[in-house]
């Protein structure tokens, strides 16, 4: 009998699959989005107004993931992006094997923005590198102000934090700046946006964030 | 559902080891458990046991998991205290200035392997 000390992560395998691929689509030019989000936050809406207003001056491919169904992709296709609908096989994440297949999938087309729509859930997909460049959250303001409290993790790792269904507002009791200062203590750096897709308050700052990022990437 | 996606992730970890090692099986994994990783320790030595099963290299890997204590600092008063016990409020002053030092981790430790 032999002890081997490896003091490794358990997801240490995802890991280097996730840098192995971020570093090829850095390569490419190519900026991948994982938007993560709970079940209902209004992932696909907000992806079929940022398409629409940005597939003129940007090559924009989306890979839905979900357990089941291909509800969302078909939505995506209608507003006239390619998309590819990624099934979990009953996981709740993509983790970065699984991306890259959704990514051979989308074929060999060059795109400057691929967005992963993960799985709707705000806890297992924060703990799984896909390889994306940027990390997209989404809370919605049914959802309340209190979840940085709840999934400290998935504030932590996120980019960006888009606050969705503004125009709903009036009819909750969403402390706007109580959810800002809660995400800030989590994660300094995080970047918030506050969106309607109903109304399209708010998505010239969220779309020129997104077009810089995509720039940038390239560089 | 979780515990499963992280037991794949586990099992090729460990596979990967063992090709680069050359083992031919391993009998015993150790993982440090954080209290607050969210891993809940029962169902995933169950999926586990199930899981090895399809694996020549692990299917004799006993999964021995160390809990490791989740300890918080408080960055007013500079103490630490138990996270499960007392939550994001410092026990000592009151204050929610506090960060995780330790207990969300999940690490193989150590494997022990037949030569």
């Amino acid at each position: 009998m032999k002890i081997i000390e490896l003091k490794e992560t358990v997801t240490a395998s995802n890991d280097r699959d996730a840098a192995v691929l971020r570093s090829e689509l850095k390569e490419k030019g190519t900026l991948l989005i994982n938007l993560m989000a709970s079940p209902g936050a209004g992932k696909t809406t907000l992806l079929e107004r940022t398409i629409r207003d940005l597939k003129d001056t940007h090559r924009i491919a989306v890979m839905e993931a979900d357990v089941d169904s291909d509800v969302d992709a078909v939505r995506i296709e209608k507003i006239g992006a390619k998309a590819v609908q990624a099934h979990t096989d009953g996981m709740c994440h993509m983790d970065a094997g699984m991306t890259r297949r959704a990514l051979e999938a989308l074929g060999d087309e060059p795109f400057d923005l691929v967005v992963l729509e993960n799985v709707g859930n705000l806890i297992c997909p924060a703990e799984f590198d896909t390889g994306a460049g940027k990390c997209v959250m989404l809370l919605s303001v049914p959802e309340g102000d209190d979840k940085p409290l709840k999934y400290p993790l998935m504030f932590s790792v996120s980019d960006v934090l888009i606050i969705t269904k503004t125009d709903v507002a009036p009819y909750f009791d969403f402390d706007f700046d109580a959810c800002m200062a809660r995400a800030r203590k989590l994660n300094p750096n995080i970047q918030i946006f506050t969106v309607s897709a109903k109304t399209g308050e708010g998505f010239d700052a969220w779309e020129q964030w997104l077009s810089k990022a995509v720039s940038d990437w390239k560089e | 559902m979780h515990e499963m996606g992280i037991i794949l992730h586990l099992a090729k970890t460990l596979e990967e080891t063992a090709e680069q090692e050359k083992i031919q099986k391993i009998t015993r994994v150790a993982l440090e458990v954080g209290e607050v990783s969210g891993i809940m320790t029962d169902y995933f030595t169950d999926c586990w046991n199930y899981f090895r099963k399809k694996h020549p290299v692990l299917e004799e890997a006993e999964l021995e998991i160390l809990t490791i204590p989740a300890v918080t600092w408080c960055d007013s008063c500079k103490q630490t205290y138990p996270t499960v016990q007392y939550g994001r409020t410092c026990p000592h002053c009151g204050s929610g200035e506090t960060w995780l030092l330790k207990g969300n981790e999940c690490i193989i430790k150590e494997i022990e392997v037949e030569e």
